[in-house]
């Protein structure tokens, strides 16, 4: 009962962020849907991921949300849409209608148990997967870092770009000097 | 219903709310926040399968995997968004379209 209760509200909350208006009511609500998640898994059991979860999702992401929103602005789109909402509402019913007859019913047959703590898991198991979350945490940044970076004249940029960004780098009274400029052909004849 | 099923039909709904939503937003911004909602009901569905399954550390392994995955999304299209918006300053993905046709 519990558990149906956390997943409707979830589901709820979801629908909510999704049919919200504003971009920090939708962000707000995305919040409560991460917060919703990580109790139900913290009730399956999974204790360290409904902490990471709740500490990342509802927590770092959020604030991230809200951040991107202060900057880009909370302009609401008006009501048309992308597809119209019967068409998408009815593929995603028929997407929702086949998982559900594909998993349901659920075979109580268990494997056997594999034991071991996540840690054990975590590195012995699927060491792999640990190298891959650290090469990603690095893109993230980089990425990050490369999309938020000022804008700068490239080093291979041409001569008159280059010239007028040491202009603007010069201090306050330093005028820049002008090249000698060398003579023409046909000022020479 | 067991447990596992209603699991399962919560991590169905959340993926088919994330995607309801892919396919009508207009907006650069809402379409990171339904990637984060589908991302959601894939976690929770690792989760009851690992539990079900009796092996909930490997299930726990691969849910935090997916979720570095998807904040590391979040990150880069939330920054793309606030580039794009800088720049074209508009998030509305039809007026971002090039290509007519």
């Amino acid at each position: 009962m519990v558990y149906a209760g956390l997943g409707i509200a979830a589901v709820l909350c979801a629908i909510l962020a999704i049919r919200a208006t504003r971009l920090l009511s939708a962000a707000l609500w995305l919040a409560g849907v991460s917060a919703l998640v990580s109790i139900l898994l913290y009730e399956l059991g999974a204790r360290q991921v409904a902490v990471i979860e709740l500490s990342v999702g509802a927590g770092l992401v959020t604030v991230l949300f809200v951040f991107a929103i202060s900057i880009a602005g909370d302009d609401a789109l008006g009501e048309r849409t992308a597809l119209p909402r019967w068409l998408a509402a009815g593929a995603v019913g028929a997407l929702v209608i086949l998982l559900v007859g594909m998993a349901l019913p659920v075979d109580d047959a268990t494997v056997e148990a594999a034991g071991g703590s996540v840690q054990a898991a975590l590195w012995d198991q699927r060491a792999l997967d640990v190298l891959i979350q650290i090469v990603l945490i690095f893109t993230g940044v980089l990425c990050l870092l490369g999309l938020l970076a000022e804008t700068r004249p490239l080093a291979f940029a041409p001569p008159a770009a280059r010239s007028i960004a040491r202009q603007d780098a010069l201090p306050a009274g330093h005028e820049q000097v002008e090249p000698v400029r060398e003579p023409a052909l046909e000022e020479v004849r | 219903m067991s447990t596992l099923e209603i699991m399962l039909v919560s991590a169905f709904a959340l993926v088919g709310a994330g995607l309801y939503g892919l396919l009508i937003t207009r907006n650069l911004i809402k379409v990171v926040i339904a990637l984060q909602i589908m991302v959601k009901g894939a976690l929770v569905a690792l989760v009851a399968a690992g539990q079900a399954s009796d092996q909930l550390a490997l299930g726990q392994s691969l849910a935090m995997t997916v979720i570095v995955a998807d904040t590391v999304v979040a990150v880069i299209g939330l920054a793309f968004a606030v580039q794009v918006k800088r720049v074209r300053g508009t998030l509305d993905l039809r007026a971002l379209a090039e290509l007519r046709g």
